[in-house]
This record gives C-alpha cells, structure tokens and sequence, in this order.
C-alpha cells in the first residue's frame, strides 16, 4: 500500500462490530437480529456490578453477499475483551444453527465470523465455555453446506476457545495486526513463567502468532490489508470457491507428520515454523 | 502396547471400563475398542505422560500432539462406519488438567490441534455416532472443549476430584484483574464462575450426576453403576432425533440462552431492509 492509498484507505480495524458487518454484506442489505433496541445484555456482568451492553459484544447481521443469504457474527472488540458470555455466545451459536437449518431446509445461507475475541468471559466462565462448545458444533454442521469465513482484523485478536472456532471455519482471513492463538501471553506467562513466554515481548507474540506468520505458516488462508474493500472482496471470492474439499481441522495426518519432525528440545523461532509447515502442508 | 501404570482418574476408569489393549502405540492419548450394550464401542482418555515429546504436557494435558491423536482416533471410527447404519458408541473418559500452555505449543498452533479434535467429535456426533463425555476428573477450558464438549451427553461424578472451568484460579485472577480470594467469593454467589460440579451441574449441562463411592479408587458396585448409566445415555441418544446439542439448554440457569434463542427465530425469517 503506497502512502497515497494508506490516506485514502477505509479502515476495516477502525469499523465498529456493526460497521464491520454492514461493510461485508451487499449494500443495503443488512438487517440486525437482536439489536440493542431488543436489550438482551448479560445477566452475569449485571449480577458482579460490571457494566453490560445492549448488544453484549455481538452483533447478528443478516442480508446477503454476492446477492446469497449470509449472516455475519461481528464481534465487539472493545466491550469487555470481546470476551464470549452466555448471551454473545447464544447469538453466534444460535445463528450458526438457524443457518444450518436454513441450508437444509434448501435456503442456501453462508457466514461470516469477525472474530475480536479474548476467548470465553471469566465473569461467565462455564457459560461462556459451554456457549463456546455450542458454536464449534455448529460451525461443524454449518460449513458442510456453505462455506464459513472466519475474519480476524484486529487489535483484540482471536484467543482462547474462539480461536478453536476459527481452526473449525472453512477458510480463515487475517491482517498483520490480527493475532491468532490459544492461549493469550498473559496466561502463559502465568501458567508457565516468563522464560517459557515474556507477555511484554511484542515482536515475540506477533513473529509467532501474527497474521503474516499465520498465514505464511497455512493456519489461515489469506492475509489481508486493514482494508475494508479488499476485505470484502476476499470474503466473496471465497464464497464463489465454495466448501473446501478439506477443512483445514481435518488434516490430522499431516500435522502429526510435521510436528513428529520437530526436534522439542529447544523452543521454535517464527522461521522454523514456517520451514516445518511451508506451503506444501 | 501400553496397558497400565497410569495414575489419573482417566486412565484408571478407562482400565475399567475398556480392558485389552490399545489400539495405538499413543503414551497420553488411550484408546480402547470394547463393548458397550452388547455393541461396539471407542473408549478414549488423555493420560498424564511424564516423557511427553513436548514437556507442557507431561501432566494430562491436552497439546498438539494429542489433540491431533484425538482427531486421528474419531475419524477412523467415523471413517470405517461411514456406511453401516450402525455407528458405533465414542465414550471420552474425561480428566484433563487443561490444555498445554507454552511457547511451542502456540508456535505450531494448538488452537488447530484442537480444533481438529473438537470437530472430529462434532462430525461423529452429526454423523450418528452417539457420543458421551463421562467427566471423572478435571475437565478444564480448551482441554475439555477438545475432548468431551461435543458429546451427546454429559455425565459427571460427584466429588471433590471433579472440576470444570474455563481457566485455573491464578490466571483467572490476573485476567479478571482480581485477587483469588475475591474471585472465589465471587464464585459463591455466580454459579457460572464455581469450580465445584453442583454449580456447574446447576447450568444444565450435565445430563446425569453420579455419586460413586469413590472417582479414584472405584468400587465394582461404583463400575456397575457407571455401565449402567452409559448404556442409558445410549438409550436416551438413541431415543432422541436431535443430532446438536439442544438438551443443555434447559438448565435453571440458562434462561438468557433460551431467550436469545426465541428471539433469534422470531426474528430469522423477514424483509431485509434497504
């Protein structure tokens, strides 16, 4: 991107959830399910004194892409983390499933996950996890018919269970600024101290799990620029490809092949993640 | 082929439910073809291995490896009754302390690993396989969502060995920006934050809590009792058209779920405005 391009450029990180959505989907086609008119927030955050929204962090947009029935679940970055909580789940999960229903009932109808996600709600723990579980199902069932398209822009990034979510879409597009990965550097940190993970290493935590090396590595499928239209664009030409003859979470073979190679007595750099798995994988 | 010399509640139930040997050379991920109401049936537990290639997950963790392995070891099974109308019982033997937090783990993208697993069980589930996760140790965060979230149902024993959560106290705390002390009061009084099963059997998402003598050192009134109840969820499974998982929405505590459900197919079918 030229200088005169980054001027110009709509920014996709810079939309809100619902302007992320209404960018994807065909001009004026978007109609919002559960908007914060209807003010379903978290009973949980509620119960703790924490603030709730009125849309709890996701928003439900139905319309169409290329003229086909989609449905795309943004997830609001910046309330609370994008952490999952019952309700936020049971929008996406319930979506997927209507979705589903939709396909069988021979209404073709796709979607879309913009995934800014810290991963389950601490505040909501095991409802945010069982929501979770709930919309990996129904991804699982979903995509055998229409292609689901995990979106990660940025900056929240896509963490903890959700990022088991976007290992189950169909095809997964990310920025450079979008990180992918289970286990936030916080919580390694933690959970393993920090000679196993520095938290405050950036370089560290995109090298590894940034949107290039991802992408550079066949964890997703496409990097994108912070680019609204492009963004778009690649969500369509996606679509037209269709369901994959194979899902990426499917391959089990060749990862247990690659990573047998793998000598673990010393930690990987970004290059040997990139040598093991290639292109080729 | 390994058969014994294990340690966790896993690999202790998995001896007792499945005898014989493995089906593969795998030292963490156990799987056993028995039977199970006189049919066919896929045992499998992640076990601690203490030489584990990957030392983050030497302690019953679920990692790269295993994850993969789980995944590897559903879609045989979907793979050789792919057409037989009979698909055989997958029963996950749940006790998995979390999943293995750690630098290479994150570096080879465990996220995928367990992704593998947990659409594996999914796809066997939509398959027609009927799937149980019986929890008879931990069943923490990604671990369990890789291995036994997908089942058809749930079942877990009461005792104070028996956990589930979505992150253990400490870095629940750093997330949350509390200390644990405040978070295990919290914990008190929101169900949905507990660590004990009552809470969590509270959400609904359990389909029968069992009370054996003991989860660690089993009884054979206490093996009995576990047989029984899974050749009952079977026969609930097999009673029920409903492949997803609808029957944990009905929970006391789950009302929120419901509603944003009803809602959401209210409001499904109508105008796309312009």
């Amino acid at each position: 991107m030229n200088i005169e391009q980054l001027l110009n450029r709509d920014s996709f990180i810079e939309r809100s959830a619902r302007n992320r959505a209404r960018a994807l989907l065909d001009a004026g086609s978007m109609r919002e399910l559960i908007g914060p008119f209807d003010r379903v927030t978290s009973p949980w955050l509620a119960q703790q004194k924490l603030v709730t929204q009125s849309d709890d962090g996701v928003v439900v947009a139905k319309g169409t892409v290329d003229g086909v029935a989609t449905v795309v679940l943004a997830i609001e970055g910046a309330f609370q983390g994008g952490s999952m909580g019952e309700v936020g789940g049971a929008k996406i999960a319930g979506a997927l499933e209507l979705a589903a229903d939709d396909n069988r009932a021979g209404i073709p109808t796709q979607a879309v996950i913009v995934f800014e996600t810290g991963g389950v709600r601490l505040q909501e723990a095991n409802l945010g996890l069982a929501a979770i579980a709930e919309i990996q199902s129904a991804i699982v069932d979903l995509r055998r018919y229409r292609p689901v398209i995990g979106v990660s822009a940025g900056t929240v990034g896509c963490y903890g269970g959700m990022s088991i979510a976007a290992g189950l879409c169909s095809y997964l597009v990310l920025t450079r600024e979008a990180r992918l990965g289970l286990n936030g550097p916080q919580v390694i940190e933690q959970e393993a101290g920090i000679a196993e993970f520095d938290a405050r290493n950036r370089a560290l935590i995109w090298g590894l799990t940034g949107g290039q090396q991802r992408a550079a590595t066949g964890l997703a499928d496409a990097l994108v620029d912070d680019d609204t239209a492009q963004v778009r664009s690649l969500v369509v030409d996606l679509f037209r490809a269709g369901v994959p003859a194979e899902h990426r979470s499917d391959r089990y073979a060749h990862y247990l092949e690659r990573l047998a190679r793998f000598d673990t007595a010393g930690q990987p750099e970004a290059a040997d993640v990139r040598a093991l798995y290639g292109k080729d994988l | 082929m390994n058969t014994a010399n294990h340690t966790s509640n896993g690999g202790t139930w998995l001896d007792l439910l499945a005898g014989g040997a493995d089906v593969y050379d795998w030292p963490a991920v156990r799987v056993r073809d028995a039977s199970l109401a006189g049919a066919p049936a896929r045992f499998i537990a992640v076990v601690p291995d203490a030489a584990n290639r990957f030392p983050r997950a030497r302690t019953g963790e679920v990692g790269l490896v295993e994850g993969w392995q789980l995944a590897q070891a559903v879609h045989e099974v979907i793979n050789a009754d792919r057409a037989s109308s009979n698909k055989r019982a997958i029963v996950a033997v749940i006790d998995v302390t979390s999943q293995a937090y750690g630098r290479r783990e994150e570096a080879f993208g465990i996220h995928q690993a367990l992704a593998g697993a947990a659409g594996a069980y999914a796809q066997a589930r939509l398959a027609g396989h009927p799937v149980i996760g019986l929890i008879v140790g931990l069943a923490m965060s990604g671990a369990f969502l890789a291995h036994g979230y997908q089942a058809n149902r749930l079942i877990a024993f009461d005792d104070p060995g028996v956990m589930v959560h979505a992150m253990g106290k400490a870095s629940a705390a750093r997330i949350t920006l509390r200390s644990v002390e405040a978070l295990e009061a919290l914990a008190q009084s929101v169900p949905p934050m507990a660590y004990d099963i009552h809470s969590y059997a509270s959400l609904g998402l359990l389909w029968k809590v069992l009370q054996p003598s003991s989860a660690s050192a089993p009884s054979s009134d206490d093996v009995a009792l576990v047989t029984t109840t899974l050749e009952a969820a079977l026969a609930d499974i097999a009673n029920d058209t409903r492949k997803y998982l609808a029957t944990r929405f009905d929970g006391e505590h789950r009302a929120a779920s419901r509603r944003v459900r009803q809602l959401l197919r209210e409001q499904w079918k109508g105008e796309t405005s312009a």
